[in-house]
């Protein structure tokens, strides 16, 4: 357990190092291109420093705004609570606080930077739909992502991935806006958008960056929480009876976003209704196994 | 011959800041394990406390299961008494739990009793309580494991036989305890 919290902590100093090179280099790119030098350099280091900074800090309020998580009134969801409170005794964790997502499909996921800074939210579909022992397993599933660290890494990616899709978009945009076409009246000396360029190599380099993210917030990370669900539980049949349940509900999670998609307990069919260039983009962050495979894992226990 | 000295002192430095680390790796662990143990008493008690209440509600609807009831507060009060060792806890603590689950099963023949909204939410926090009473007790022995496992394994061994580290007990269910009550949701 201690190797993986070392590892987490790794993954994502790695994480926001490579954003901030990749902001750097794009800087650098555009600063030479569109003929302001270094400034792009320095413009890309503050700003993906910055970004950097406050998705520390504030990525998971982010991402629970995000999701339109609201917390749990401790009154009316007092079960909701309790099974909380009882499973962070059993780990040794601080109480995370609670959410709850206004959203027909059951669906869960945590998010925060540390134990102490934590949150755990889950859809109200989650809660009508599974029992008692089922929530259990599922709540155990998301404390066990709290106790390896694994939120601190997936939510730095909700925001520093949710960027880089934003400046490649921005990128792809400028590209049509004056992408090597002939000089009309009004134009400056230059007939094409040298940054246009910019915008073919992040087109290549965007699914590439994409993919890199997806190793560092890998699928394994699923199957292990589910594992360390049923050590905190010690009753593996809960959390395989709340993953069948989730399978067989096909209620789309439409709180769920692309760059909150791998924070969920269960993929939430992202690219539905998101077609085109990005689509297939979006298809590469397919971060969970499928959960006939994490169910077979399970009974083996 | 000062290059040898240097290397000694760094040598001799960096085994002494090792072996702290041990040390305060060992006291963190221990520190757990009481931190875990006076956990299972707070829930316990939470426990305890509930009862009275529930007693209360039940009677509005069912006085004349005096019996029930009675075994309940007598449960209790036994509970209560117990002295503070782990064994005679848990025989108490089971005792406790079947009482309790003769009167859940008591709202089976009260339909009013059964949609008490006061009577659902005693239940819901009785069952809660109970789940972070075992909880508790895996945690705990969770960190026994864990210190057990450091104190005797090298290098806490070391450290744990000159500094008296000693190994601690497992909490063990006794049988009657150890049968999970079912509870129908």
């Amino acid at each position: 357990m201690f190797e993986l919290i070392r590892a987490n902590k790794r993954r994502s100093v790695l994480l926001i190092a490579a954003f901030v090179g990749i902001a750097v280099v794009i800087g650098a790119v555009a600063g030479w291109l569109a003929g302001f030098g270094w400034i792009g350099v320095v413009l890309g280091l503050v700003i993906s420093g910055a970004v950097a900074f406050a998705s520390y800090w504030k990525a998971d309020k982010i991402a629970l705004a995000v999701s339109r998580a609201r917390l749990a009134d401790p009154d009316e969801y007092r079960r909701l609570h309790n099974l909380v409170e009882g499973l962070c005794i059993a780990g040794g964790l601080p109480k995370p606080a609670v959410y709850v997502v206004d959203d027909p499909a059951p669906n869960a996921f945590a998010t925060g930077r540390n134990p102490k800074h934590a949150a755990i939210a889950v859809t109200t579909g989650l809660l009508e739909k599974l029992n008692r022992v089922e929530l259990e397993g599922v709540i155990a599933h998301e404390l066990s992502h709290i106790r390896n660290y694994d939120i601190l890494v997936s939510t730095l990616a909700v925001t520093l991935v949710g960027s880089i899709a934003i400046t490649t978009d921005i990128a792809i945009r400028m590209m049509w806006w004056n992408g090597g076409r002939e000089r009309r009246d009004g134009d400056h000396d230059n007939g094409t958008n040298p940054l246009a360029y910019l915008g073919f190599a992040l087109l290549i380099l965007a699914p590439i960056i994409a993919k890199a993210m997806q190793a560092t917030i890998s699928r394994r990370r699923e199957t292990l929480a589910d594992v360390s669900a049923c050590q905190l539980t010690r009753y593996p049949p809960g959390l395989i009876s709340a993953l069948e349940k989730l399978r067989d509900d096909k209620t789309v999670t439409h709180s769920a976003s692309t760059a909150t998609a791998h924070l969920w307990i269960e993929q939430p069919m992202s690219g539905v209704g998101d077609e085109g260039r990005l689509g297939s983009i979006h298809k590469l962050f397919d971060t969970h196994p499928p959960l006939d495979e994490r169910i077979s894992l399970l009974r083996e226990l | 011959m000062t290059v040898a000295l240097i290397v000694i002192a760094v040598v001799v430095v960096l085994l002494i800041v090792y072996l702290i680390a041990v040390y305060n790796g060992l006291i963190r662990r221990r520190n757990q394990i009481e931190n875990a143990w006076s956990q299972i008493d707070v829930q316990l008690k939470r426990r305890l406390d509930l009862i009275p209440n529930l007693v209360e509600t039940v009677k509005g609807y069912a006085a004349h299961e005096r019996e029930t009831l009675d075994a309940v507060i007598k449960a209790r009060n036994s509970a209560i008494a117990a002295p503070d060792t782990p064994q005679a806890q848990g025989q108490a603590d089971a005792a406790l739990t079947a009482s309790l689950r003769q009167v859940f099963a008591l709202s089976e023949a009260y339909p009013d009793l059964k949609a008490n909204q006061n009577f659902l939410a005693l239940q819901e926090e009785l069952t809660a309580t109970e789940g972070r009473v075992a909880y508790a007790r895996q945690f705990y022995n969770d960190s026994v494991l864990d210190y057990n496992n450091k104190i005797q394994a090298f290098p806490g061994n070391v450290v744990a036989g000159r500094m008296k580290f000693e190994a601690r007990e497992y909490f063990e269910a006794d049988e009657a305890a150890r049968t999970v009550p079912t509870v129908e949701f």
